[in-house]
């Protein structure tokens, strides 16, 4: 394999690593919450694309894909509005019991899945406009991955303008910064932190679309990911967009390089170690905010 | 500060500064502390007290300067139990004790000399650690309740066992961050005689706000403002002192902005 | 560890009542019941280790199945290797080696496999441990690390397919140093070694937790940074209770592949070492008494609803995380101790001071908040 056809993959392996952890970059990096249920709303986004396209295939044609992004999103924000409001909303500041009440509903959306769908993986059909590839300086590609790197952009452009140039952003900053102050200057916080997590939620729901693109889907999608993409965000380091992208970069890139001559098993399981030695350095990841706060 | 006190100084920092994403919290501070004086760090808001105290003791790394410590040489280098070893103690401004120990095992954790985990695993009582603990207990006021859960004490008594659980460290210097803030006037005066008597022991670094806090017991005082030492001296110079009369009427801004 | 101060603890009363009624069980059960229950007991050593460091030091690891892992596979190894003889255990056959590679010839030896067992746990805990905790990597992040690591793992395990026996691992164990392991009067005398393993690192437990170290530990969870401003280098405690906690682990893990007559990749993975915390919460975490009958509970349940309905067992297993987190902080010891404290008016305990070699985190009140 020549370097750009490497680098070429690498970039759509961190694309997809950003876009399954940019969710989490929200919920996880923003808001600290450790959502293990992360993967399950990728999976709820995949099922959605796969029912959407039982139902609106016949009608819309390849349009469906469109329609099946926003139901994505609604459908694995809703999950997320709903799990805010019965279980983490009283779990803030007690991390490692959310890490593991979120655990728990993973394991219930899994048997749901399983239950409603059946054990077996199930298929979505790519729509036809993304079935070619195009071939550019000797290296081919996809225009499902392409695509899938433009998504990536675009949800990213969307999370930074709303959350640095809209009231409602500027809300959501202001509540991760300093709830107390936020709530006495008349913000309501919890109907911020509900909606801010159902965006997380939302974005995974997206990544989850995505996903049915590349592959078949099963109700076990999102636990293939869900370590992938704490380790995107706990190396760029919490708190950070900029981390965040970076980190998927750094792992994808290095995954799709070490793949080069050994497995893809013992390349991811390299890049994980590599990780760890990396946090030996810096512990608060790449870019780590200095402050005075402790902890 | 005399050259003459720095050669003796207990501990002597020098071009010490902090930086946090670009903001300088402590810029260039030279200053010492003489051995068996109770040394203040006044100063509004945000001059960086707190911060200078968090390099002593290793919290914080600073961007730069040394601080020479007798005996040891600089310290800045070392991890925070390190220097706990060498006898510099801390007490941080919010009470952190062991909540869910009772206060004499609180205070065995800090008595205890071999720190190490083979020390702990054989870690037993001694008569001699016994009587000492009650003596420091006593000496703060807290040995009726030596058997009560630290959680259970109330906030100025959360305070003295942290100052107990210092002093049974045998300490040469202890920083203290604000140790009466919270406290009424008769706790106050408590905590004041308290530090008196450990004196003879040691040499205290405190933070305070509380000027006659700082007056009736004070033997320098350091006065901070925006990272830089303002002046140095006694107490009642350091009130007369103009500049630190605009810090603290908030005069003072516009110039040093 | 003064034995008459042990018995007055009423949670250690309690244990020595369970250790009873398995010690009945073999009258009683029939030889797969049995040779379940002698699982279950794996299970509750490992929930004892679990505690150690999640219940009295507050570090939640999510990667305890590597280390159960490495001692079970230790141990499956040895017995492979003594069931095959000279021939080449299968895998390796359709894996397309023809010698032994190097890493399995010490676990031809009995008193080696015996010792890999203990020291892999060991080992990578040590690692794990000290590059972690020196650097002050703690709370969730140790969690997210501690569970790629068993990832990583999992994943190594499943792709060296020819050298570990990949997703089906290691099976087909004949004999235990010339012992039948599928005669039933050997697994009974199996079962009972289990219990009395499960006996002994509980006392191993409760003496630990009773030492200064004891105290430390819950000072550490408490309040880490306070302990490093008295003077301790909570990083070596933490290490050096993980290390502990993995050997325990690894122990059980050697024992549980008696029963089970086979190890695979899925005793590794991060869903059964998440199922592991469960155990010690349900129980309740911070007592040792708790971590056992969780582990012994939680896995009854497991099996009566598998037989019955195979499908709720998710369902049921995902209710009981959130719930036990949501309401019952302190697990059904805590519920116990609630209730027990409620129904008797009762003085204030008198606590014995620390280095009495008795420990206050033993007795009714327990070290849990």
């Amino acid at each position: 394999m020549d370097i750009l056809t490497i680098l070429f993959n690498g970039l759509s392996l961190s694309s997809i690593l950003l876009l399954a952890a940019l969710g989490l970059a929200i919920t996880f990096g923003l808001m600290g919450i450790i959502n293990m249920a992360h993967g399950e709303f990728i999976m709820v986004g995949a099922y959605t694309t796969y029912v959407v396209q039982g139902i609106l295939m016949p009608a819309l044609g390849d349009g469906y894909f469109f329609c099946s992004i926003l139901l994505s999103f609604l459908a694995a924000a809703a999950f997320g509005m709903l799990l805010e409001v019965t279980v983490i909303r009283r779990l803030y500041g007690r991390p490692t019991d959310s890490l593991l009440a979120t655990w728990g509903v993973s394991l219930v959306l899994q048997q749901l899945a399983r239950s409603i769908f059946g054990a077996p993986n199930v298929n979505v059909v790519a729509p036809s406009f993304l079935g070619g590839s195009l071939t550019l300086l000797g290296v081919s590609m996809s225009y499902k991955r392409l695509f899938i790197i433009g998504l990536v952009l675009l949800c990213l452009l969307a999370v930074w303008a709303f959350l640095y140039h809209t009231n409602f952003g500027r809300k959501t900053r202001a509540c991760i910064q300093n709830r107390d102050m936020a709530q006495c200057l008349g913000i309501r916080s919890k109907r911020i932190d509900c909606l801010t997590f159902a965006l997380g939620s939302g974005l995974a729901g997206i990544a989850g679309c995505a996903l049915t693109l590349l592959g078949s889907i099963g109700p076990t999608l999102g636990q293939n990911y869900i370590v992938d993409t704490f380790m995107v965000v706990v190396l760029g380091g919490v708190g950070k967009l900029i981390g965040s992208i970076s980190g998927a970069l750094i792992i994808g890139i290095a995954s799709t390089v070490f793949e080069v001559g050994s497995t893809a098993s013992i390349a991811k399981a390299a890049v994980l170690f590599l990780v760890i030695l990396f946090l030996q350095k810096k512990p608060q990841g790449l870019f780590a905010l200095r402050s005075r706060s402790l902890d | 500060m005399s050259q003459q006190k720095a050669s003796e100084a207990l501990l002597s920092l020098k071009h010490i500064s902090v930086e946090f994403d670009g903001f300088k919290a402590v810029n260039d501070v030279t200053t010492s502390i003489a051995p068996h004086e109770i040394h203040f760090f006044i100063g509004p808001n945000g001059a960086g007290k707190t911060t200078l105290l968090d390099v002593i003791c290793g919290k914080t790394k600073p961007a730069g300067g040394e601080a020479y410590y007798a005996g040891v040489g600089n310290i800045l280098k070392l991890k925070e139990f390190e220097i706990v070893k060498k006898g510099i103690c801390r007490k941080f401004q919010v009470p952190s004790t062991f909540i869910n120990l009772s206060v004499y095992d609180n205070m065995r954790i800090a008595i205890n000399r071999d720190k190490s985990v083979f020390g702990s695993l054989m870690m037993r009582k001694r008569y001699l650690d016994t009587k000492k603990i009650y003596e420091v207990l006593h000496l703060v006021g807290l040995d009726k309740k030596s058997k009560e859960r630290a959680k259970a004490l109330s906030h100025g008594e959360k305070q003295w066992l942290e100052i107990a659980m210092l002093l049974v460290e045998e300490p040469k210097l202890l920083l203290l961050d604000e140790p009466v803030a919270g406290m009424g006037q008769p706790e106050t005066e408590k905590t004041a005689r308290i530090l008196e008597e450990i004196k003879d022991r040691c040499s205290v670094a405190v933070v305070e706000h509380d000027m006659n806090f700082v007056k009736s017991i004070a033997d320098e005082v350091t006065v901070m403002h925006e990272g830089a030492i303002l002046t140095e001296g006694s107490a009642e110079d350091v009130m007369k002192n103009e500049k630190v009369q605009e810090v603290y009427l908030g005069r003072g801004e516009k110039k040093h902005a | 560890m003064d034995i008459k101060y042990w018995l007055q603890d009423k949670k250690n009363l309690v244990f020595l009542a369970l250790v009873a009624v398995l010690l009945a069980m073999p009258f009683v059960l029939s030889l797969f019941r049995l040779t379940l229950l002698g699982k279950f007991i794996c299970y509750a050593i490992v929930a004892l280790g679990i505690d150690l460091i999640w219940g009295y030091t507050g570090i939640l690891s999510l990667g305890h199945g590597v280390f159960f892992g490495l001692g079970a596979y230790a141990m499956a190894m040895y017995l492979k290797l003594e069931a095959c003889g000279s021939a080449l255990p299968e895998f390796m056959v359709t894996g397309g080696l023809t010698s032994l590679p190097a890493f399995w010839k010490p676990f031809a030896s009995f008193p080696l496999a015996m010792l890999a067992v203990a020291g892999l746990p060991l080992l990578l805990a040590l690692i794990v441990g000290f590059a972690t905790f020196k650097n002050r990597i703690k709370g969730v992040y140790f969690s997210i690390l501690s569970q790629a690591l068993a990832w990583a793992f999992v994943t190594i395990f499943i792709g060296m397919q020819a050298y570990t026996g990949g997703s089906n691992g290691i099976t087909g164990f004949t004999t235990l140093l010339g012992i039948q392991l599928q005669n039933p009067m050997n697994l009974v005398s199996f079962y009972y070694f289990a219990v009395a393993m499960l006996v002994l690192v509980y006392i191993f437990c409760t003496w630990l937790m009773s030492r200064g170290i004891g105290k430390i530990l819950i000072a550490i969870r408490d309040g880490e940074n306070r302990t490093y401003f008295t003077g301790y280098d909570s990083s070596k405690y933490k290490t050096f209770i993980y290390c502990i906690s993995a050997v325990i682990t690894g122990v059980a893990g050697a024992i549980y592949v008696l029963f089970a007559g086979m190890i695979s990749p899925k005793e590794l993975d991060i869903a059964f070492s998440v199922e592991m915390v469960i155990w010690v919460a349900v129980g309740g975490r911070g007592t040792l008494i708790g971590a056992v009958i969780g582990a012994l509970l939680v896995n009854a349940m497991k099996t009566g609803i598998s037989e019955t309905m195979p499908d709720m067992w998710l369902y049921f297993i995902g209710m009981l995380f959130v719930l036990v987190v949501l309401f019952m902080p302190k697990g059904l010891t805590g519920v116990f101790v609630k209730l027990y404290e409620r129904g008797k008016e009762r003085f204030p305990a008198v606590r014995l001071p620390f280095g009495r070699r008795r420990s206050a985190s033993m007795r009714g009140k327990g070290a849990i908040s």
